[in-house]
């Protein structure tokens, strides 16, 4: 029965709705200036262009899943991918909408303000530390600007702030029937921050650590049944671990399944990988006979990605009688492994014991075990090794196309095919899938790429030798292009080779396997150490010794830089300081059985630490150790805690520790001045913020504050 | 159903039952209160205070007479397999041509460079002085035959301190868990390891680190076994002997930094127990507190410290490891061109020159024929700083117009003179400009430019005497000098950072634009060579000890950072270590030779790492039943807090010895891994001797007896028969490889990776 009149009644918390009115006004007013690619927008730009082609590619920085929110903008704002990103600083198109490129970091970055709010709230501070702490993220420059470009940071920090929100959400309200559903949340919001950036581990692990603290104490409480003591744990073990690495892994799933088109990083998977994308190997490969035979004309890609993939090729060319070091070779044909696609990395796989080349009809497939030749297509020699050491690594065998000089150094040239994944595929070798070690028969070597180039005499290939017992991943082999071959003629058959392959067939591997194979590939692709001009080490992070320039304007001063509020900054590390001394203080006296806090305050307290003394600690001691090229911005997250931490510590201060209201009023005051200079500061870099108005250089130098800061004159 | 009833009758009855206090008692308080759930912040009952005269020995239940059977029988057979063939293979084997050769330095008394601290090489070169060695074999390389020198007593030093190792490990257990099969297990573990008989049979520093390691784990144990009676001469002498072998373990290799780490971490937990004693006064924990700190950190510091004068006492003469060290290091050494150095005292013109960076191990401006590679600023010669003599260390100071060689006008240079130096091997000019620097990007790069002398002028460099005015004189070696470059105003500076392969791994030389004065752009002449000007003795202010002990430590951990693995080399990872993957050749390759291969005892070594599996699970299972208050039996609550307590301390052990490898940038070898190894060892021993002991959970009473029984056996004859499989790894094979069949290894490749 429904009942009139129909009341809602709501309550709206106004200084919240204000605070976010403001955030959302300093992070998306004026989004579309400058009309420019700024700093990292370079980067992310062309992952942004991929999708909208649909084009496949690799970043081995993160997960997919920020790349994909700022393609969402894109789409929204119909960007079509046509636009080169080539350079820092050039000017975007009229046709394409900048703003709407930006917008989903800009309002990660504005929401970032109220989550702080209500997070406050969540520690059961009072509204006026929750009003604290949004007006200091709400001044931060770093964080603006941050917020304001392409870029991914606003987003992590978004998603870590709601999975902690939603956490304690979870935790405050122990009898609420929603309360799962935070749990769930913050696990989502978990799976979103790892999804954006590595870094997000960091806060997750916290969270986990957070979380099972809270478990364990259920666990300890003897009130409650051991049944609901095992629900609640499995519920929370579900919320909290398995929710987030299956969302983690959809990622990949949308990641995978928006790029079926093979792009430039096709190179750096594997062949069964390349020609599950539309074009590219897959054009090439389909329709290709799958089970490897006898007479099989076939290329061989090395499988090691290191230094760059290539496939077993010779040419016309032998070893240099002696090498430059005054060793000698067998002066045999040149074995090498080549970068591109040539018709002399064709292979014929002939059975030692018959001399046709060609295919017999039923095709007789080769299987694990066999012992081959293999013969050069355009040459004719026998892939060959012996006991000669190889030119650029003398502790290894050196491969040959062999040819008989008559000096008393007979052919050893039969190869046993191991094929190392028969388990997963089959036992006859396939095309594509098998992956297969080629050892010498003679000296049970094994083909390997070594990965050292040659010098000129080689063509700058790279070097194929044999070894012996190891078991490196630079020495299995797959067949990428195959066709069975039909002309016993060497002429015939080089016409042959020259001619393309094509058949039709489709051909797929599961999404696990490529879903482990892309991430596999993402953490163990080499990042080259080069240090950037703007590149900065941890411990510089805390005085902010060091900014970065965003963006320059061609032809006037104007200009973005990445550099924090210092006065906020100031005060967010005192408050980290201080923290810890009272913290120290508190344990030691309670360790003596001095209780100067009533529970409930200690609880708070605690608590207030766990998440932000904690959150700052994970999220900064681990960049000391790493060592990567680091810059300020992988510090704002660490920020962010401080900035949560700093009022609710004023707040303690004002309740516990100050009992004469003269003391109260004077901090009072000291909080109002404070907020003052942290507004003017924050007046004070707002040119270099927004990047407008345009300063005079006299002005500029008013603003380097610090030495070390670099901040750009342009020389009229 | 029964036995859980009789449990708890038998525990409420013990609760009730008045007497005189006794361990058992106070155990039992300890496990009321945490059945209690009281947090430990709380927990102010046990029984810690000076109240109780206890003896925690008394608490092991068999008999002391055959506790000294036992531990007779371990000693004994752990000298028999360390001492066995010790001489064997009378050639160098693997690292010994190292820390032999620093032995003889000993011997020798001349200076040399190495990145670990002194005491392990002073040791093996006192134990080499005392049999009769001489120091006069070079140990130029692996495989290089003894013939009459006296390697025995090096050798056989590493093998008795090695032979320590299952004795320690043997009581530590016994001391921790108070049960006579942990510790059994552990010992026979220990033992039949083949890595660590390896490892202790020949001249390297392990053994001896390994033994101060374990040694202070083991007087940390006994220390803590006299919390109840404390500053009783027994506990200060379990005290100052921690200290002592902590200070001892540092000074072998800075491993010894992890047990330090391990020691530190328990004692600020006893410290917290104490503060938590509200029995004690704050005087008594000052007191408790002060102790500590005298017997962890002074007496040790004072021990470190001693041996590093002992070092610089005894090694009074120049040798390879000059270069490492600043001019005023070298000055004491006799011998070195600095000492009782008598050169020009002012820099002049047309001098010949060698200039050093006045940054702790900062090394010589430096050239050679090789240009920075493409994309690596211009293509001009390289410029880099050094740390080794060396005759491309050697400039020529020149007037900037070229006519330097003018006769007679041998003018001395001063503050502010601007000074063209030519490098006098490849006849360049020291020569900046705005290019990226290689390294430092902010800065800009420093190369050779010019022949015979002829540049331009970017190859201007203006003098300065830090603290100097106009017009004051440059002394050799006393002077710091900065160069500023003419053209850019930047500064010569020396970054610290190694070079990439093409820069042959020396450090790099920028030009900085930032003008602040730090030991990295200032420079002082060393050499320094003028037919024109009379040589003067010049006698170097002499560094004072704690300038001296303070630079060897930076030039160590330089050293020690610049051990980067190699593009091609064969780089073992930490992951490797505990499934023991691959070892390494201590000597031998081919079938003739007399192979050596360190490699643990594979069925030793995946006990352990099957315990590391199974610690944590019964470690969770037992915590989770003590929180939610089950009623255990009292001896499996017993176990409950050894797995929990004890095992922990091991754990954090083997966590501390093992987990910052793999943050480590340096060039990792498997015998990195060998204190954890000890550490996971006693692990194991605890863990399985609780899994033996809860058999009662599967079986009703006299079954489950045998079975613990038989599973005791079945554990140690499957770790001996592996011993007696395995032996030849350590004490020697020849013949054919093992994977033919003839060789005494065959069949036992068991992993591919296996090199022998």
């Amino acid at each position: 029965m429904l009942q009139f009149p129909l009341v809602v009644t709501t309550q709206v918390d106004v200084v919240l709705v204000l605070v976010s009115l403001l955030a959302f006004w300093t992070r998306l007013s004026r989004l579309s200036s400058p009309n420019a690619v700024v700093f990292d927008e370079v980067y992310y730009g062309q992952f942004v262009s991929l999708y909208m082609k649909r084009v496949f590619f690799i970043d081995d920085s993160g997960p997919p899943l920020g790349h994909m929110i700022m393609a969402l903008g894109a789409y929204l704002g119909g960007f079509d991918g046509n636009f080169v990103w080539n350079r820092i600083g050039a000017e975007y198109p009229s046709s394409l909408s900048v703003w709407s490129l930006r917008l989903l970091p800009a309002v990660c970055g504005a929401l970032c303000v109220p989550l702080v709010y209500l997070l406050t709230l969540e520690l059961k501070f009072s509204h006026l530390s929750a009003l604290g702490a949004s007006v200091l993220l709400l001044l931060e420059n770093s964080l603006i600007v941050q917020s304001r470009f392409m870029l991914l940071e606003s987003l992590l920090i978004f998603f870590v702030l709601v999975a902690f929100l939603s956490y304690l959400k979870f935790h405050n309200q122990p009898n609420s029937c929603f309360r799962f559903c935070w749990l769930l949340l913050s696990g989502g919001s978990c799976a979103a921050a790892v999804g954006v950036k590595y870094m997000g581990v960091f806060s997750y692990l916290l969270l986990v650590g957070v979380a099972s603290l809270h478990t364990w104490n259920l666990i300890g409480d003897r009130t409650i049944s051991h049944l609901s003591v095992c629900v609640q744990c499995v519920c929370r073990a579900v919320c909290v671990l398995v929710v987030p690495v299956l969302l983690y892994v959809f990622w990949f799933y949308l990641h995978l399944t928006l790029l079926h088109r093979s792009g430039p990083h096709d190179q750096l998977m594997s062949s069964a990988f390349q020609a599950s994308l539309e074009g590219g190997l897959s054009r090439i490969t389909q329709g290709q006979p799958l089970d490897v035979s006898y007479g099989s004309q076939v290329t061989l890609r090395s499988s090691a990605s290191q230094p760059i993939p290539c496939w077993l090729h010779s040419h016309k060319a032998n070893y240099p009688i002696r090498y430059e070091n005054g060793r000698g070779s067998s002066h045999q044909q040149q074995v090498t492994c080549y970068p591109f696609k040539d018709v002399n990395n064709w292979w014929i796989i002939k059975d030692a014991g018959r001399q046709q080349l060609v295919v017999s009809s039923p095709p007789r497939p080769v299987r694990h075990g066999d012992v081959i030749q293999l013969v050069h297509g355009m040459t004719s020699r026998f892939l060959n090794s012996h006991d000669v050491a190889a030119p650029m690594s003398p502790h290894s065998q050196e491969v040959s196309g062999y040819i008989d000089f008559n000096v008393s150094m007979a052919a050893q040239n039969l190869w046993r095919v191991d094929i190392s994944n028969r388990e997963a595929e089959s036992e006859s070798w396939k095309t594509i899938l098998s992956e297969v070690r080629l050892v010498h028969v003679n000296t049970s070597a094994v083909l390997k790429l070594s990965g050292v180039s040659l010098p000129d005499w080689g063509f700058r290939q790279l070097e194929v030798v044999a070894e012996k017992q190891s078991k490196a991943h630079s020495l299995v082999w797959t067949v990428e292009e195959h066709r069975y071959g039909t002309s016993q003629e060497q002429k015939e058959r080089e016409a042959e080779l020259h001619s393309p392959t094509h058949i039709d067939v489709d051909r797929k591997i599961s999404f696990w396997a490529k879903f482990l194979e892309l991430q596999w590939k993402m953490l163990t692709v080499k990042q080259e150490d080069s240090e950037h001009k703007y590149s900065s080490s941890p411990l510089e992070w805390i005085t902010m010794e060091t900014n970065i320039a965003y963006w320059l304007h061609s032809s006037t001063n104007a200009q973005i830089h990445l550099i924090g509020n210092p006065v906020s900054w100031g005060v967010a590390h005192i408050s980290l300081l201080a923290y810890q001394l009272l913290a120290a203080i508190y344990l030691l006296r309670r360790r003596r059985g001095l209780k100067d806090l009533p529970d409930g305050v200690w609880a708070q307290f605690v608590c207030l630490g766990y998440v932000c003394v904690g959150g700052w600690l994970v999220n900064f001691v681990p960049f000391l150790l790493m060592e990567k090229t680091l810059f300020l911005y992988h510090y704002l997250p660490a920020l962010c805690y401080l900035h949560l931490l700093s009022p609710a510590l004023l707040e303690h201060t004002h309740t516990q520790l100050l009992s004469r209201s003269t003391h109260r009023r004077a901090l009072g005051l000291c909080v109002c001045v404070g907020l003052v200079c942290v507004y003017l500061s924050y007046r004070t870099f707002c040119p270099l913020t927004y990047g407008t108005p345009e300063l005079s250089a006299n002005q500029l130098q008013a603003l380097k504050w610090r030495d070390s800061w670099d901040i750009l004159y342009r020389r009229r | 159903m029964t036995q859980s009833t009789t449990t708890r009758d038998t525990s409420t009855l013990r609760n009730r039952r008045t007497g005189p206090t006794s361990s058992r008692e106070a155990l039992q308080a300890l496990e009321d209160s945490q059945a209690a759930g009281l947090s430990p912040e709380d927990d102010t009952q046990s029984s810690n205070g000076t109240s109780h005269h206890l003896s925690a020995g008394g608490h092991v239940s068999r008999d002391p007479q055959s506790g000294g059977v036992v531990l007779m029988l371990v000693a004994g057979l752990s000298f028999a397999t360390r001492l066995y063939r010790i001489t064997e293979p009378p050639h160098v084997c693997w690292d010994e041509t190292h820390f032999g050769k620093m032995g003889s330095y000993y011997i020798n008394r001349t200076f040399f460079f190495d990145v670990h601290p002194p005491l392990g090489k002073m040791l093996i070169g006192l134990a080499g002085y005392m049999t009769g060695y001489d120091g006069s074999f070079p140990f130029a390389k692996p495989g290089d035959k003894y013939e009459h020198h006296n390697y025995w007593g090096m050798r056989g030093l590493c093998a008795v301190l090695g032979s320590f190792l299952p004795i320690f490990a043997y009581l530590i257990v016994l001391n921790l868990s108070r049960s006579y099969t942990a510790a059994l297990i552990t010992a026979t573990l220990v033992i039949c390891d083949t890595g660590c008989i390896t490892i202790s049979q020949y001249i390297l520093l392990d053994p001896i680190l390994l033994f101060f390691i374990m040694a202070a784990v083991l007087s940390m144990v006994n220390f803590s076994l006299q919390r109840f009676r404390p500053f009783t001469s027994s506990w200060w002498l379990w005290l100052i002997l921690t200290g002592v072998n902590l200070a001892g373990a540092l000074g072998v290799k800075f491993v010894g930094l992890f047990v330090v780490l391990l020691v530190g971490l328990n004692t600020v937990w006893d410290l917290w127990r104490l503060l938590g004693d509200l029995s004690l006064s704050l005087v008594e924990i000052t007191k408790h507190f002060l102790a500590r700190i005298v017997g962890l950190i002074l007496v040790p510091l004072f021990l470190y410290v001693t041996i590093f004068a002992v070092h610089f006492v005894v090694l009074n003469k120049s040798g390879p490891g000059d270069g490492f060290y600043s001019s005023a290091f070298q000055s004491r050494l006799i011998g070195n061109n600095l000492h009782n150095a008598s050169m020009p005292e002012y820099l002049a013109y047309g001098s010949i020159i060698t200039v050093k960076n006045l940054r702790i191990a900062g090394g010589y401006l430096h050239s050679h024929w090789h240009l920075y590679p493409e994309g690596v600023g211009a293509r001009q010669q390289q410029v880099t700083a050094y740390l080794h003599k060396d005759y491309n260390n050697v400039w020529l100071v020149h007037r900037p117009d070229n006519n330097a060689s003018q006769p007679g006008t041998a003018d001395l240079v001063r503050h502010g003179d601007i000074i063209r130096l030519e490098h006098k091997e490849t006849t360049r000019n020291l020569h900046g400009h705005l290019h990226e620097a290689p390294l430092t990007k902010k800065h800009f790069q420093v190369t050779g430019y010019g022949i015979n002398g002829t540049g331009d002028t970017n190859d201007l460099w203006q003098v300065e005497v830090c603290g100097g005015r106009k017009g004051d004189l440059v002394k050799v070696l006393r002077s710091k000098v900065r160069f500023l470059h003419r053209a850019t105003g930047c500064v010569l500076y020396s970054s610290g950072k190694t070079l990439p392969k093409w820069g042959w791994e020396q450090v790099e030389v920028t030009c900085s634009p930032y003008l602040k004065e730090t030991p990295s752009s200032q420079w002082n002449i060393e050499d320094h060579v003028n037919p024109k000007w009379p040589n003067i003795s010049l006698s170097v202010l002499k560094p004072h000890f704690l300038e001296i002990l303070l630079e060897s430590h930076i030039v160590m951990i330089r050293g020690n950072s610049g051990l980067k693995p190699k593009d091609n080399e064969m780089n073992s990872k930490p992951w490797h270590w505990p499934i023991d993957y691959q070892g390494l050749r201590f000597s031998g390759v081919n079938d003739t030779e007399y192979r050596v291969y360190l490699l643990g005892n594979p069925v030793v070594w995946w006990m352990n790492l099957a315990s590391l599996g199974l610690y944590p699970i019964m470690v969770a299972v037992a915590s989770i039943a003590l929180q939610r208050g089950f009623s255990l039996g009292q001896k499996r609550k017993e176990h409950s807090l050894v797995l929990q307590r004890e095992g922990g301390l091991l754990l954090l052990g083997w966590l501390l010895h093992y987990a910052p490898f793999y943050t480590m940038g340096r060039v990792l070898y498997f015998h990195h891994y060998f204190p954890a190894m000890l550490f996971s060892s006693m692990l194991t021993g605890i863990t399985f001797d609780v899994l033996l002991k809860s058999t009662d959970l599967l079986l009703r009473p006299p079954y489950s007896d045998w079975l613990r029984r038989l599973g005791l056996l079945v554990l140690l004859l499957s770790v001996l028969y592996s011993f007696y499989l395995f032996h030849p790894l350590s004490y020697g094979m020849t013949g054919p490889l093992a994977h033919e069949p003839g060789s005494a290894m065959a069949g036992q490749k068991w992993m591919d990776s296996w090199e022998f």
